[in-house]
């Protein structure tokens, strides 16, 4: 295998995917992605320098409308989703003390 | 038989002539489900009764009052369970939305419930719609009711099912890198990928926004035509929505293809193709000639180039929109944590499943600074390759015809072992979404375990007309054919 994940790549990556792994899944993800990158270094065989990248098939651009409400007040509706809500808003734990 | 083993044009005019009512057309769909259901699972979702009867007495009054006139209206339909539903709860079959009811309905669905279609259920599929086989859902596995040891294929297993199975008239999927045409092919069913942007994307829950596209699944072609000209709209709520000239597709339910150009690329034909498969191919070919397409083979280049970058692109995207799943506005939040960051972090660990995982460490990998150049902008480099040699393709060629899948549907547990190879099998299927393309599966046989066999047809950005009126003139010379399980 030609591409080895190491433990703080791994740990990198966990944080920035806000993910939480056992020892063995953080093993079990390091063979997956080093396999996947060694099918994915394949894309190096082609010569791409002259290439644009394309994120859309057709030209998109910005759609802008009138910053007018259309939709009406839907919060209950919303908020009955929340794991936990209070006074019309989202409940969050405590973030600093 | 029953009213399910109809196309849903078919039980749409004995609605509309008053031969069966509304409620009895749901009433056949729930009978088939009781019948069925235990074996397949289809469903992440059926609704209750009540609900179904409510919504089927409403759309008579429709009826009679002309405020629903279409082919569809009465109909029983199923929507895979990635599209939200006001009301109905909504789980892309992951732990992570286990109790999550949409404030709102997804345009496509509310495009079928304005033409009076009857809301069923929601179909299972591969969490998040990450998957070849419906088996990753957290909602356990749905069977292929040709053979219920084989996988159904996936993403869009249960809506595939569903249609195949009889129990629902017609469904709704999404197709990101194959989920509707793949599992078409393995169910013996009839589903169509459209151009990007056809239909709108609100309300779609996002795995590759850049691929995404909800599609019709049904028995035949004439049924898929009309379920894409109810749900395809130009909507200014999804910002890639395209405004089309012409949304008319049942005006290519035409047997002919006289001088239809049709190309067979060769690289779809070679190694890891079964020879059973490729025979059945092979055969649509002939049927078309006979009717006088004119066929070549020529060479698509970059094939191989096509899942690698599908699946650094894809995975990015997803590493992005899974982003918002966080135990705060809505789904699964993890019982015991401490403090915020560890709830996030938690939550999100127990709520998604391992190939979800899987795609989104490998998504925030290719998009960390140090890789995005060597993987994501190469990946979009690549992609604009591969949309040029499309382009060239079409230059000489109206419809391009291939397998949808390398082999007929695998056993149960056999793919989810190795990643890559199941990643493999998406190889004929993915090019069209990285490129845009409308495409077609159709029926076209049976393997010698008499498991289905899917003909893809693949049409120039915008021209799904020519497909629908290939696959249509083929069609002709063939009988759809139910599975054992319905009879």
């Amino acid at each position: 295998m030609a591409n080895v994940i190491s433990d703080e790549t791994i740990e990198y990556v966990g944080i920035l995917a806000k993910l939480e792994l056992s020892d063995a899944e953080k093993e079990q993800a390091k063979k997956d992605m080093g396999s996947m990158l060694d099918y994915i270094d394949k894309l190096g065989e082609l010569d791409t320098s002259d290439v644009e990248p394309m994120s859309h098939v057709f030209p998109v651009n910005n759609v802008f409308r009138e910053d007018v409400v259309v939709n009406g007040d839907d919060s209950a509706n919303i908020l009955s989703n929340a794991p936990e809500e209070k006074d019309g808003s989202f409940v969050v734990p405590k973030t600093f003390d | 038989m029953g009213l399910m083993s109809l196309t849903a044009i078919q039980l749409g005019n004995k609605i509309k002539s008053g031969e069966v009512s509304v409620s009895e057309a749901a009433e056949a769909a729930l009978n088939d489900i009781n019948k069925v259901e235990g074996t397949i699972n289809s469903y992440v979702t059926v609704l209750s009764e009540d609900d179904i009867k409510k919504r089927a007495k409403e759309v008579q009054e429709g009826i009679k009052n002309g405020i629903y006139t279409g082919p569809l209206a009465g109909v029983p339909v199923a929507i895979k369970d990635n599209m939200c539903t006001e009301g109905i709860l909504t789980t892309c079959s992951s732990k992570i939305l286990n109790n999550f009811v949409p404030t709102y309905t997804a345009e496509a669905v509310l495009n079928l419930n304005k033409a009076g279609a009857v809301i069923i259920g929601k179909t299972n599929m591969d969490e998040f719609a990450m998957g070849s086989t419906t088996e990753t859902s957290y909602y356990g596995a749905t069977r292929n009711p040709w053979n219920t040891e084989h996988v159904p294929g996936g993403s869009s297993g249960g809506t595939c099912t569903a249609v195949a199975a009889e129990e629902c008239s017609f469904a709704l999927g999404s197709d990101t890198g194959g989920s509707i045409r793949q599992p078409c092919s393995f169910c013996g069913v009839t589903g169509i990928k459209p151009t990007y942007g056809t239909v709108s994307r609100y309300g779609l829950i996002a795995y590759g926004s850049s691929l995404d596209q909800i599609g019709p699944v049904a028995k035949d072609v004439a049924d898929c035509a009309a379920i894409l000209e109810t749900i395809a709209s130009y909507d200014p709520k999804d910002s890639t929505s395209v405004k089309r000239d012409d949304y008319d597709f049942t005006s290519a339910l035409v047997d002919d293809v006289k001088g239809m150009r049709i190309g067979i690329p060769k690289e779809y034909f070679g190694d890891g193709l079964n020879e059973e498969v490729k025979t059945a191919i092979f055969k649509v070919v002939d049927v078309l000639k006979e009717k006088g397409a004119v066929v070549s083979e020529f060479d698509l280049g970059l094939v191989t180039y096509a899942i690698p970058a599908y699946y650094v692109i894809a995975s990015a995207e997803a590493s992005s929109n899974l982003a918002r799943f966080d135990g705060v506005k809505y789904g699964y939040r993890a019982e015991e944590y401490n403090g915020l960051h560890n709830m996030l972090k938690k939550t999100r660990s127990e709520g998604f499943g391992p190939e979800v995982k899987r795609r989104i460490m490998l998504g925030s990998f290719v998009l960390s600074s140090g890789y995005y150049d060597a993987y994501y902008i190469k990946a979009l480099r690549t992609k604009a390759l591969i949309k040029r040699e499309f382009d060239k393709a079409f230059e000489n060629y109206d419809v391009i015809i291939a397998p949808a899948s390398p082999d007929t549907a695998p056993k149960l547990g056999e793919s989810l072992s190795d990643p890559i190879k199941m990643y493999l099998g998406d190889i004929y299927t993915i090019s069209a979404n990285l490129a845009g393309l409308p495409g077609i599966t159709v029926p076209c046989g049976t393997d010698s375990k008499g498991l289905p066999i899917g003909v893809q047809m693949l049409g120039d950005c915008f021209s799904e007309k020519k497909i629908i009126q290939t696959a249509y003139s083929y069609e002709q010379s063939r009988e759809y054919v139910r599975c054992s399980i319905c009879e």
